[in-house]
């Protein structure tokens, strides 16, 4: 995405997005307290499933609620600061709704993201699991981190105008963030187990270590990304379509 | 005076027509090949669920036009719609669940479709949890118009993306109701008791949903 | 203090004019606005007043266009034609008790990001590089360099760098005025203009609007019977209806 197109926009997104950064980084009003629920929900997970092995499509999927709860704890709050602190005001009168939109899923993308870097490799250390195709894993959790940000964002912005804000977000998000995360979780657990399904995975424990110094590795790297190619580009359309979809409607509760 | 008139001729022709079609379903229309008499929930279970997604399409077709047009008729139209959908997708939900109970075995199965219903179930009640925190009214309606379309533009996704999950495969019956072709393969009998119900169903939808709007209208219209 | 706040000649509108055609405007059930009608030109006052619950904030902020009236009109003509919505960000300057600005920005990176987000780039090149530690280059002054020169007009020079958040709410007030003031507006509203000011303040007050009155439109909203009389033309808003 160059600004090279409309570079006057772009530059005014970013200003909302660095304007967000510098106030986060002096206040640390949302990362700490995202990361630290990531974490703890991470451990409790973690504690309760340790007496079993659990198979790769259910460890993707704890891996996906944590970091579905955590955006829930934190994407909605740069709107509702601006609402609380009274700051919206100022902000409608000098700024174009589609670059609050687009620097504020910035953002959230890049709150997210910085909770998926330290969620996911907590994860792989905590269940030990070493992952088949750790490339996908990466994809996935970039591609996913991107589709919770762009589900989440316009949701955020209506519940910043209600009243029981923390409550209704998840309530809200979810629904919509559904064929998301559906897409996520099955692209991570290709990416946990490899493309052969079921029956390889009681023998990735054990080859995955010593397959990395061979060329094994690279091959099933290769055929899990081809087996998790349908995922990720569903994720990928599946956030554009809802940040197009945010573009066209946030004016509506931007300006409510 | 004209109209009220028509009003009750239609009301009237659709209980009996709601009466044919209940008799029908159940001494008309053959029972099904394989399910027996269990098949006769698909007179009245399919239609609910027609009628919820329905509900759910003018819902968002009565908030688009909120937004454009800013009138609160159209604000409370849409939640009108949504009341009955949401009604609707509960009857929907439980005649399901219970046929589910029987036929297979257990309540809830995370079948693709019951995915698709509970979603479907989340998005009503996501939608009226919305619209109780919000005081202010044109507050309220631009925000729920606004949750309405969001939530409509991800529906077919869900469509499309959930039915697809590795681990569940379809347990609803292709056979009786639609066959892998997508074409619909019944008796003929049974073809028409089904249509006239899913007529009868959204009949029903309509008169409620006038019904509402009407009284609505009294209240807000006339002070 | 001396030296002008550049109001005159820099913004884009000469012949600013604001109308409001029959404006009626509720929450809920309770009407707070019927009917108002006014016009302003730029080089006039406004004054609007009104006791307690008169809806004189509510009017501001229609006339800013953040609130949609439920009927009636406003139109800001200038060029001999009425601009859109899309003109809104470059023409409002507004100070009022609701506006807040970022407690844990410095009073300049408020200005620069406010500056940034209405896409002004100064009188000239200038060169944005993040909001802290910008280094603006500029021909003729660059928006840093009209940040500070603001600051220093309405007395607070050498607290720019501060966090807002350590300001004291006379000084807050003062920042209103240059958030307001920092792109030029043509159409000044000011709810409350002296609240939380010292006599110090007021007089700065007093000279902005007198500066204003050269190129903006002004409207303000108070009940001190001394502002009332700053103004062309008085309206006034009944009581609790």
């Amino acid at each position: 995405m160059t600004p090279s197109s409309d570079s006057g926009a772009w530059r005014k997104a970013w200003a909302v997005f660095v304007k967000d950064i510098t106030s986060e980084f002096r206040t640390r009003y949302a990362l700490s307290a995202v990361l630290l629920f990531a974490v703890t929900a991470l451990a409790v997970v973690s504690f309760s499933v340790s007496p079993y092995s659990l198979e790769p499509d259910a460890q993707s999927a704890f891996l996906w609620t944590v970091l579905f709860f955590s955006a829930m704890t934190g994407l909605a709050r740069s709107f509702v600061r601006e609402e609380e602190s009274r700051t919206v005001l100022a902000l409608r009168l000098s700024a174009a709704p589609d670059d609050v939109y687009l620097g504020k899923l910035m953002f959230n993308a890049a709150l997210q993201g910085a909770v998926a870097l330290v969620v996911v490799p907590l994860f792989l250390v905590l269940m030990d699991i070493t992952p088949v195709a750790p490339g996908v894993l990466a994809a996935s959790a970039a591609l996913g981190t991107l589709a919770l940000a762009a589900s989440s964002t316009i949701v955020a912005a209506i519940v910043s105008k209600a009243k029981s804000k923390g409550a209704l977000f998840a309530v809200l998000a979810f629904p919509i963030s559904v064929p998301g995360l559906a897409s996520a979780v099955r692209s991570t657990t290709v990416a946990l187990r490899g493309a052969g399904g079921a029956g390889t995975a009681v023998a990735v424990g054990v080859a995955g270590a010593a397959a990395r110094t061979t060329g094994v590795a690279v091959a099933r790297s290769a055929s899990a990304m081809a087996a998790a190619r349908g995922d990720l580009l569903a994720l990928t359309a599946y956030s554009v379509l809802m940040i197009a979809a945010s573009l066209l409607l946030f004016d509506f509760v931007w300006n409510e | 005076m004209r109209h009220l008139a028509e009003s009750a001729v239609a009301k009237w022709a659709l209980g009996i027509w709601m009466v044919l079609v209940i008799t029908g379903a159940f001494f008309y229309a053959p029972a099904a090949a394989v399910l027996g008499e269990m098949s006769r929930i698909i007179y009245f279970h399919i239609p609910s669920a027609w009628v919820s997604v329905l509900a759910f399409l003018m819902c968002t077709v009565y908030s688009v036009a909120y937004l454009r047009r800013r009138r609160e008729m159209f604000d409370a139209a849409a939640s009108f719609a949504a009341e009955l959908g949401l009604l609707f997708c509960i009857i929907a939900t439980v005649s399901g669940s219970i046929f589910a109970k029987s036929a297979w075995g257990s309540y809830w199965n995370w079948d693709p479709r019951e995915t698709s219903i509970f979603v479907l179930l989340l998005i009503y009640g996501a939608y009226f949890a919305l619209r109780s925190s919000v005081d202010d009214p044109a507050r309220r309606g631009s925000l729920s118009a606004v949750y309405g379309v969001l939530a409509f533009i991800t529906v077919p996704l869900l469509v499309f993306v959930v039915p697809r999950l590795p681990a569940v495969q379809s347990l609803h019956p292709d056979g009786p109701i639609i066959s892998s072709g997508g074409s619909l393969d019944m008796d003929s009998k049974m073809f028409t008791v089904f249509m006239a119900s899913l007529a009868g169903f959204t009949g029903i939808y309509a008169w409620a949903f006038n019904l509402r709007l009407r009284a609505w209208r009294i209240i807000n219209e006339e002070d | 203090m001396a030296g002008s706040l550049g109001l005159c000649g820099q913004q884009p509108y000469t012949d600013f004019e604001l109308s409001l055609e029959q404006v009626s405007h509720s929450f809920g059930k309770r009407r707070v606005l019927t009917s108002v009608s006014a016009a302003v030109r730029a080089g006039q006052v406004m004054v609007v007043t009104g006791p307690n619950g008169s809806g004189k904030s509510t009017l501001i902020k229609i006339a800013a266009r953040l609130i949609r009236p439920a009927s009636g009109r406003v139109v800001w003509r200038a060029g001999g034609r009425e601009l859109g919505m899309d003109a809104a960000k470059g023409v409002v300057g507004l100070v009022s008790p609701e506006l807040t600005l970022y407690d844990e920005l410095t009073a300049i990176e408020n200005l620069l990001f406010f500056a940034r987000v209405r896409g002004w780039s100064g009188h000239g090149l200038v060169r944005w590089r993040g909001l802290a530690g910008a280094e603006d280059v500029a021909a003729g002054g660059g928006a840093r360099a009209r940040a500070r020169a603001i600051l220093e007009q309405v007395g607070l020079e050498g607290r720019g760098d501060d966090l807002v958040g350590t300001y004291s709410s006379g000084m807050k007030q003062r920042l209103k005025y240059a958030f307001a003031l920092m792109h030029s507006p043509a159409l000044l509203l000011l709810d409350e203009p002296t609240a939380n000011l010292d006599e110090a303040g007021t007089e700065i007050v007093r000279r902005i609007i007198a500066e204003a009155r050269g190129s903006a439109c002004v409207v303000v909203a108070t009940n001190e019977p001394e502002e009332v009389t700053w103004g062309d033309a008085v309206i006034r808003l009944g009581g609790v209806a």
